[in-house]
């Protein structure tokens, strides 16, 4: 009975994000960084980044090893207030919120991103209780409700079938592709608007890149994504839009088409070259 | 040529496996070793006399261990009881929300620390904490006492602990990956949320095997707690009382008193037990380590 109820709202709640994403045009941005830079001590990381990325597009960001991919999008979600040497200043607006503003509340703020890094790192707790331990901070208190959303968050990065028989076992009985689905579960439980997934498939076999890279394509028309990756190919087959950056500076950034078959600047067309 | 090295690899393959049944076989022995030399006194007063009574009367072949075993559990429970939390909650600081150069700094500290020998503190612990514990704790509680006592014991096996457990402690949390701490903050959790579920449930062995050697470490310390304990054979829950450890009861009577019949064989059966109670103290903590790992 509760359960119906339960489903109805959600529902209602996906009838009402389609509504949402009928109304806005095309190209509409979720994120605008401007003049944003980063130092470590007397080092630059990122040298005044100007970027807009587009709502519910896939935005790969590509460059060499070192340029300051992962410090970019450590910066979007505030990770890098975990590092003391890190100063970090600009702006970045989320629909005219300004996440570097300091009086902001980082923890509703860093739910508006779901972070996927380089490898799984599930918490020391089971399968189920992973993805629940992201509902649960988004305030979720209700067991039946939890319980509905562990499933529906898990069938969202197809894991439900593959892991519904163990449930409370630990997430290390997983494969490493299956463990990388298990965290972006539990991003995705607690609702954020954006992906960053930082070299995602780095660690993982052809197999569960492919997947997770189908998730990505499925998962782009409720969310907006940031993409790190090393993959040449990859960034063909799933961005929408591509940032290269380089030392610390956005060198080029347009549609994966202009990118791609026609890169104006030499760096880029030296990574291409050795990219393929 | 080829042969030689075949040769070369037999021997070494021996002497590994020499020196691990070594290791494995030397507890073993010294087990074995004291059970033997305890034996005349096991035959003569039996194991239910021993452990069950609590008269001390060697003259009248009375052996009752209950005192010293009692002492020893209760100078280790107190020095647990001050050390655990402090050294706990430390190493948290030090490695989650100290500045990297904090930790820099302390980690040579605390080594220096761990490295002082006991009879420094022991030392330490006559000229601080004994007077401590006569002019402050005991007035507060309308108690007259030397100084010399359970307490006393307590605490300062407690500071001998905290750098040896510290260490540990932060040893097994920085072996969490950073990358943990960061997906639960990404998650929207709090820094002490982050803490707790990620980096404190992780470690989870790591912090139960600190506390167990810290536990063993403090039960079997000797010479500390010998010079601050009193050294006197009571049974009383009060820790301001004296009380005498089984390693002081060792340590203050081998090779005196002998010519009491069955005197050896009675330290023999203390050394028997300290061996067999930190034994247990270890398995006991290893099946909990075994038991969170297959959570
Ligand atoms: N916390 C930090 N302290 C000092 N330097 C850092 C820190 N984080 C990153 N860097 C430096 O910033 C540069 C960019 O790093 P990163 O963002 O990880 O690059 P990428 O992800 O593109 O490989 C590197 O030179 C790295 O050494
Ligand atoms: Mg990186």
């Amino acid at each position: 009975m509760t359960l119906d109820i339960i489903k109805n709202i959600e529902n209602s709640e996906i009838l009402l994000t389609n509504c949402i994403f009928e109304e806005v045009e095309k190209n509409e941005t979720i994120l605008k960084i401007e003049n944003l830079n980063v130092y470590a001590k007397k080092e630059h990381i990122l040298k005044n980044i100007n970027l807009e990325i587009p709502k519910n597009k896939i935005t790969v960001l590509l460059g060499p090893s070192g340029c300051g991919k992962t410090t970019l999008l450590k910066s979007l979600n505030r990770l890098t207030d975990l590092y003391k040497e890190l100063k970090v200043s600009g702006h970045i607006f989320i629909e005219n919120d300004d996440i570097l503003a300091s009086k902001q509340n980082t923890s509703v703020l860093r739910q508006k991103m779901g972070l996927l890094s380089q490898r799984p790192y599930p918490l020391p707790y089971s399968i189920y209780k992973n993805v629940a331990y992201g509902i649960k901070l988004k305030g979720i208190k209700n067991k039946k409700l939890i319980e509905f959303n562990v499933e529906k968050k898990l069938r969202e990065v197809g894991l439900w079938e593959e892991v519904k028989d163990r449930l409370h076992s630990s997430p290390e009985s997983l494969s490493i592709g299956q463990q990388q689905r298990l965290c972006l579960a539990r991003g995705l439980a607690v609702k954020p608007r954006i992906i960053l997934a930082d070299e995602p498939t780095s660690a993982l076999d052809p197999v569960s890149s492919k997947i997770i890279e189908n998730l990505f394509k499925e998962l782009k028309k409720h969310y907006t994504i940031i993409l790190v990756t090393h993959v040449l190919r990859q960034a063909q087959r799933l961005a929408d839009h591509v940032v290269f950056m380089n030392y610390g500076e956005v060198i080029e950034q347009g549609s994966s088409k202009e990118i791609f078959s026609n890169p104006q600047t030499s760096q880029l067309k030296e990574y291409l070259i050795e990219g393929n | 040529m080829y042969l030689r090295r075949k040769i070369l690899s037999r021997m070494s393959d021996a002497w590994m496996l020499i020196t691990l049944a070594m290791i494995i076989l030397l507890p073993l022995i010294i087990g074995v070793a004291l059970y033997f030399r305890a034996s005349g006194l096991l035959q003569n007063t039996g194991l239910i006399h021993l452990l069950g009574t609590s008269e001390w009367l060697p003259h009248e072949k009375k052996f009752g261990f209950v005192p010293f075993i009692f002492s020893s559990l209760y100078v280790t429970t107190l020095a647990f009881a001050f050390s655990a939390p402090i050294s706990f909650f430390a190493a948290i600081y030090l490695t989650q929300f100290s500045h990297g150069r904090m930790l820099k700094i302390m980690q040579p500290v605390i080594d220096i620390l761990a490295g002082i020998p006991s009879v420094v503190y022991g030392v330490w612990g006559i000229l601080v904490i004994v007077p401590f514990v006569s002019k402050v704790v005991a007035p507060a509680f309308h108690f007259t006492t030397s100084g010399y006592s359970i307490l006393a014991g307590g605490m300062v096996l407690a500071v001998m602990c905290i750098p040896y457990m510290l260490n540990m402690l932060v040893e097994s949390f920085l072996t969490v990956p950073q990358g943990l701490k960061e997906a639960s903050f990404s998650l929207g959790a709090t820094a002490w949320e982050s803490v707790k579920h990620a980096v404190i449930r992780k470690s989870f062995p790591g912090i139960i095997s600190s506390f167990g050697l810290g536990m063993a470490k403090a039960f079997g310390e000797t010479l500390a707690v010998m010079m601050v304990v009193g050294n006197m054979v009571k049974l009383s829950l009060n820790p301001l009382e004296a009380g005498y450890p089984l390693p002081a009861l060792i340590a203050n009577n081998f090779g005196e008193m002998m010519s009491i019949p069955m005197y050896d064989s009675a330290l023999m059966f203390a050394a028997f037990l300290l061996f067999i109670i930190i034994m247990a103290i270890n398995l006991i903590f290893r099946y909990f380590i075994y038991k969170t790992q297959m959570r």
